[in-house]
């Protein structure tokens, strides 16, 4: 019978009767053969040979099967070579020991052609399987090697796009972040608006590996553009949903936690799409209030079904709201228990020092014994005073020779607009044409903000300030304000800009009206500056950072001014 | 001596089939091998010896379908280290004369075949 593939094979037997017989069979089976008489024989013959196969006698003069086995093995490494025993040793003990030193297989004398030619085919499977198996695991550890140095490249491009924030410059944020976090899709991002609030997003994109991270770089980049210009929660999440809606595959998308933390005006604004609950940490009750998704995450849903709602907390100095992604509760034992939310809770129970609660929940994962991942990511941001916090400078690409001094420009924003369109981003851009206001942009913008807000909340949609008085009363405070706007029909809010010429430098007046019933500004001037109310902090605020503030037409007209010298 | 019982003959024209041409050197070197296995056999004076060449002589005489020296091989290799002197040279006396008898048979067969040598 013909073999599928002939084989060089090692006959190692010392009697020359045996040896000749066993040669004659197998070169009829079609096989290449090689002869020994002892072990020592044998060994050099499969040092310059390397046959595929060995039929080893056990008991041989000079060096025995035994040892000639277990030298035939080492020299052959990784390749499997099998061996096959020739033996009539009765003992189980001794059959043991073939298999012991390395032995495949042992074949009883008298030698029987059919069993033997059965033998070695299926001895050869297994060499051809080894072969094959040793081949693939050098082609996946190259290919490991290529996607390792992809991922490589890859971060260090995100990288350079990631650190325009200022996660790690601000005082007030603390985070906890594997290195390699980002394959897993987890993302944190943070950034100062134009008036000195702070955005901090933390991300999960679906996936791993590159497909996870490569989503992150459009995320960043409208992130921080748009923060940058002044754009608020409700306006970039609607860009970053549509970007990701537009460019991701259909089974992808981003869970995202972000928030608007307002040092001025002590509240955060947060928008939670399919990430764990976040916890807003109340120092002085000690009390930590879930902030549960609200929302699909981003990616999911077109732009006209995208749901945009935040909701408004306020905040003491010193309170902090602390941010997880879900490989902290998804850690799993040996057992296959995750860690979960009510241990996360426990941890939160037994914490004493708010400062150490990073370090309490690792040792609560290590305790729980799981296995450590790279998606674990955890950030905590602080309420500090807003002297406490410097925003960076603006850097700007121009050099202001070339810019408008002496202009004046009007824009009347009627009920359809209020509802859907945010003016601010545009204006401040237009102002910081003009070099001289550039260093008061954080002001600037500050102010902007809160005369349109007072225009259109107090103003237009008659919301009453003084509902933000505690808690409960801010939140419904937020929901009234969403249920008006919806439903404007009517209503204006006018803003008149004039930038004129000075003898030192220049001016900058601006007007804004509203179509409101006004409010009695005498009594709102002569109340007490209260620091921990949490309502009618807007118009000390205006008064504090712009000149000669004047509110006419029953509180319907709001102006105030700034100035600059002409710089050298 | 009956043939049957002391040599198979199947195996005989299995191996003429599988040798081919070398039929008759696998012959002669049997032969010329177990009278060398003999020699040691009767010169042994250590029990370790007589089973390591007991134990050989099994084997070819197995593959060669010399069943009953096979056999008496196979006792001698088993019992060697615990038999009294005389029964181990007993035994070595049966081996002597087993092969003495069947060797005829051997040298009939290598006369057999053509000489193509």
């Amino acid at each position: 019978m013909q073999p599928l593939e002939p084989l060089t094979i090692l006959i190692a037997e010392d009697s020359a009767a045996d040896r000749l017989l066993l040669a004659s069979i197998l070169r009829r089976q079609g096989h290449q053969v090689l002869t020994a008489a002892n072990g020592a024989e044998a060994v050099d013959a499969f040092r310059e040979q390397q046959p595929h196969l060995v039929l080893m006698d056990a008991m041989m003069p000079v060096m025995d099967g035994f040892e000639a086995a277990r030298q035939i093995k080492a020299l052959a490494g990784e390749t499997l070579v099998p061996i096959i025993f020739l033996t009539s040793l009765s003992e189980s003990e001794a059959l043991a020991r073939c298999l012991e030193v390395g032995g495949d297989d042992f074949l009883a004398k008298p030698y029987n052609q059919v069993i033997l030619a059965a033998k070695i085919k299926a001895m050869d499977r297994l060499r051809r399987l080894q072969d094959t198996v040793l081949q693939q695991r050098d082609q996946i550890a190259r290919h490991h090697d290529y996607l390792l140095n992809e991922q490589r490249v890859a971060k260090a491009v995100f990288d350079k796009v990631a650190h325009a924030g200022c996660l790690n410059a601000a005082p007030n944020i603390r985070y906890l972040q594997s290195p390699y976090a980002l394959f897993n899709g987890d993302l944190l991002l943070a950034a100062f608006t134009p008036a000195g609030d702070m955005h901090v997003m933390l991300g999960d994109f679906t996936g791993h590996g590159l497909p996870a991270a490569v989503g992150a770089m459009p995320l960043a980049e409208v992130f921080y553009g748009m923060t940058a210009k002044g754009y608020g929660l409700a306006e970039t999440l609607r860009e970053m949903n549509a970007k990701l809606k537009r460019i991701l595959p259909v089974d992808m998308f981003c869970c995202a936690t972000m928030l608007c933390l307002s040092f001025q005006r002590r509240s955060v604004e947060v928008w939670n799409g399919g990430m764990p609950d976040g916890y807003l940490h109340r120092i002085a009750s000690g009390e930590r209030t879930p902030l549960p998704a609200r929302h699909l995450p981003l990616g999911v849903l077109s732009p006209e079904s995208f749901n945009e709602r935040t909701e408004v907390f306020p905040m003491a100095r010193g309170d902090r709201v602390f941010l997880l992604s879900d490989g902290v509760i998804d850690t799993c034992d040996a057992n296959e228990q995750l860690f979960g939310v009510q241990r996360l809770q426990q941890v939160f129970a037994a914490n004493r020092q708010p400062d150490a609660l990073f370090e309490e929940i690792e040792q609560a994962l290590r305790d729980f014994g799981g296995e450590a991942r790279d998606d674990v990511s955890m950030v905590e941001i602080s309420l500090l005073e807003p002297e406490q916090i410097t925003p960076p400078t603006l850097v700007y690409s121009d050099s202001g020779q070339s810019c408008p001094l002496d202009w004046s420009v009007s824009f009347e924003f009627r009920a359809a607009t209020l509802k859907r369109f945010n003016p601010l981003p545009y204006l401040l851009q237009l102002l910081l044409e003009v070099h001289g206001l550039r260093a008061q942009s954080g002001a600037l913008y500050s102010v902007l903000a809160e005369l349109y807000s007072n225009a259109l909340e107090h103003g237009v949609l008659g919301l009453d300030s003084s509902l933000k008085r505690n808690a409960s009363g801010f939140a419904r405070y937020y929901q009234e304000r969403n249920a008006r706007l919806g439903g404007l029909q009517e209503g204006y809010v006018r803003v008149h800009l004039q930038v004129a010429p000075t003898d030192d430098g220049g001016c900058l007046t601006i007007q804004v009206e509203d179509s409101g019933e006004g409010f009695d500004v005498e009594r709102v001037m002569e109340r007490p500056l209260d620091a921990i109310r949490l309502s009618g902090r807007g118009i000390s605020l205006i008064r504090q950072l712009g000149r000669n503030a004047r509110w006419t037409d029953n509180g319907r007209s709001a102006r105030v001014e700034f100035i600059w010298e002409a710089l050298a | 001596m009956d043939d049957d019982t002391h040599v198979d003959r199947n195996v005989l024209s299995a191996l003429r089939e599988v040798m081919e041409e070398g039929y008759p050197e696998l012959l002669d070197i049997f032969l010329a091998d177990s009278e060398e296995r003999l020699k040691a056999l009767r010169a042994a004076d250590s029990a370790a010896l007589l089973v390591e060449t007991a134990h050989s002589f099994k084997g070819s005489s197995s593959n060669m379908g010399a069943l009953r020296l096979t056999e008496l091989c196979r006792q001698l290799e088993q019992q060697a280290a615990s038999l009294p002197c005389a029964a181990v040279l007993e035994l070595v006396g049966k081996i002597d004369r087993e092969f003495a008898g069947i060797r005829p048979l051997y040298e009939a067969e290598r006369q057999r075949c053509p000489a193509k040598i």
